[in-house]
């Protein structure tokens, strides 16, 4: 996947407007602003207190009182469920935004600065790309210890290196284009040429492909959770909600069926926005639905 | 060609050594020493300081680098801290039930994409097309873990069709089959739709090409062309791809291995972790890596087989 801005494009507005006509980026849209609102508004939205036990009322299946049923310690699992919206948003959005916020910053001077600079950078993205993901998550966890603070730093450290080499890649294209030039020649600063001209076309791409990472990060924080290695319980994040209903998978198997629609609603959702944004963002790509 | 096998060999063997220096310093780069957190709060100084020395850590740190180097070199990845079984047979003992997974995974993903990419293609711009578009999207995107969970009640719970958990009888060859048909389901299907979008997308760009132009000016039929002459040539690019996303298929496989209590590397790995069995999750995170490595090196040295032009240009 490879985004180069393009300088006689820039960002054209209307991009609401545009992403509106096409189903499936409206339908990305809808699923999106659900969870952020769910997330947002969680106090106000649950109908109970997500981690309030009632073992007298285990394993309700769905009714009318509790739409989504209850768990094995008689806990709603609607509530559960959106609460855990405002984990998973909130832990996914915080560390790609941090991880954004860093391969900006190294792309930008590994591509910008000098060479041997950037051969070394090179080598550790690639490096930190070259371990499949999981297992390096895997090792950050056995040593920090599993907790929510750890899972960031894991997210940020698995996603950086692939935002920090897209816009390398865009830093060197652009860097070589006649109007940084023609800056250069009338005598303006490495500063100006990087926040003034670089910055704002590099962005761009770097939305773009945070986007379609959104729903890896989600899957991932759901996994760790899942696996007993993420969010610690009685947090309801969705792995921990999917965790404590695969273990009562034949008694109550309404728990896990609950627990798996929001991840999957939600990185269906962040997947179509991310492509219908990336048709409107990219001219050249629009309509090339599968490219 | 050897002088570019020889950079490519170069720049792997760089990137294990860098992986394996950063892995070990992270363990140095953590207050508290990995004998404690391995132990726990309630172990006694005398068994703390014996275990140190059991892994170790009572040389200075450079000493220690040079000898883990030393080690691995000579296939020694350390021992279990607690069954204190050398961690390399453990891993060797899972392997191959996690590669057979990954292989088989991708082997069905591999053979339905190429089969709704051609469709895709045979029926582009029709609602076909469009809903193959629409389904590969969903696909990619929805956890394997979530697949695996509902295939799970579906096919084993409910219909009791297919064994919930393990990998089958040893040597019993039909049961193994079945224990690995919902695993590699779970695995494969989020690439199904990834390489049908990727065979689509590289068939249409080899069909501009001018050698279909004159087959088709020649009037042969359609069909061949799609499958005779267009495939072949867009074919190669997914070779790259395949071995990078080996990666990924390893990392959906730990989780769906714990889904269905699958031994394998995923088991192995996530059962470490948890108890903070250091020599455990390092070793297979070195093995694993470096046998990563591997594929993308192998398949990239292919690709420069196949292909000249990609030879003078080493990665990025």
């Amino acid at each position: 996947m490879s985004f180069v801005a393009d300088p006689a494009q820039p960002l054209r507005r209307g991009i609401g407007r545009a992403l509106l006509r096409d189903p499936m980026g409206l339908a990305g849209l809808v699923l999106v602003a659900t969870f952020l609102a769910m997330a947002v508004f969680a106090p106000w939205v649950a109908p109970y207190d997500p981690i309030a036990l009632n073992v007298k009322e285990k394993f309700l299946t769905p009714s009318a009182l509790h739409w989504a049923g209850t768990d094995h310690l008689g806990r709603d699992l609607l509530s559960r469920i959106i609460w855990g919206a405002r984990l998973a948003l909130g832990i996914s959005m915080t560390s790609v935004g941090i991880a954004g916020a860093l391969g900006l910053m190294l792309g930008l001077v590994a591509g910008y600065g000098p060479r041997w600079l950037d051969s070394l950078l090179v080598l550790v993205f690639d490096s930190m790309s070259s371990l499949p993901m999981i297992f390096f998550a895997l090792a950050v966890i056995t040593v920090l210890g599993p907790g929510t603070a750890t899972l960031i730093l894991v997210i940020v450290l698995v996603s950086f290196p692939s935002y920090a080499r897209l816009i390398r890649t865009q830093t060197l294209t652009l860097a070589g284009a006649d109007y940084i030039l023609a800056e250069k020649a009338m005598g303006a600063g490495a500063g100006r040429i990087i926040f003034i001209h670089l910055l704002p076309n590099v962005v761009g791409p770097l939305v773009i492909l945070i986007c379609m990472d959104i729903p890896v990060v989600i899957m991932l924080e759901a996994g760790l959770s899942y696996l007993n290695l993420g969010v610690k319980p009685p947090s309801p994040s969705w792995g921990n909600i999917l965790a404590e209903g695969y273990n009562s998978l034949r008694q109550a198997p309404h728990v896990v069926i609950v627990a798996g629609i929001p991840l999957v609603l939600a990185t269906l959702g962040f997947t179509f926005l991310g492509e219908g944004l990336r048709d409107v963002l990219d001219p050249r790509g629009a309509g090339r639905r599968w490219g | 060609m050897l002088a570019y096998a020889i950079r490519r060999l170069g720049l792997s063997l760089l990137i294990l050594i860098v992986v394996m220096t950063a892995m070990y310093a992270m363990v140095f780069l953590v207050p508290g020493d990995p004998a404690s957190l391995a132990l726990g709060p309630r172990a006694t100084s005398e068994l703390k300081e014996a275990l140190r020395e059991r892994m170790g850590l009572d040389q200075p740190v450079l000493t220690q680098i040079a000898l883990f180097f030393g080690d691995v070199l000579q296939g020694d990845l350390g021992t279990d801290v607690w069954s204190k079984r050398p961690v390399l047979d453990q891993i060797l003992q899972v392997f191959p039930n996690t590669l057979i997974l990954g292989t088989v995974a991708l082997g069905w993903a591999l053979v339905m994409g190429i089969l709704l990419g051609c469709a895709a293609v045979v029926w582009r711009d029709t609602v076909i097309d469009r809903l193959l578009a629409v389904l590969s999207v969903s696909v990619i995107s929805v956890p394997s873990f979530v697949v695996a969970i509902y295939a799970l009640i579906i096919f084993a719970v409910w219909l009791n069709w297919l064994p919930a958990i393990g990998a089958g009888e040893a040597g019993d060859l039909p049961s193994q089959a079945r224990a690995l048909i919902l695993p590699a389901f779970a695995v494969g299907i989020g690439w199904v739709g990834y390489l049908a979008r990727l065979i689509r997308a590289s068939m249409l760009e080899v069909m501009e090409a001018p050698h279909i132009r004159t087959a088709r000016a020649f009037g042969m039929r359609e069909r061949d062309i799609v499958f005779r002459h267009t495939l072949r040539v867009a074919i190669v690019p997914t070779i790259s791809v395949l071995a990078v996303g080996f990666g990924s298929i390893l990392s959906s496989a730990v989780f769906v291995e714990s889904v269905f209590s699958r031994p394998g590397i995923g088991t192995l790995i996530t059962a470490a972790v948890e108890k903070r069995n250091y020599p455990v999750v390092m070793g297979t995170v070195l093995f694993m890596t470096a046998f990563y490595l591997m594929i993308v090196t192998a398949a990239d040295l292919l690709i420069a087989r196949l292909d000249p032009r990609v030879r003078d240009v080493l990665r990025g």
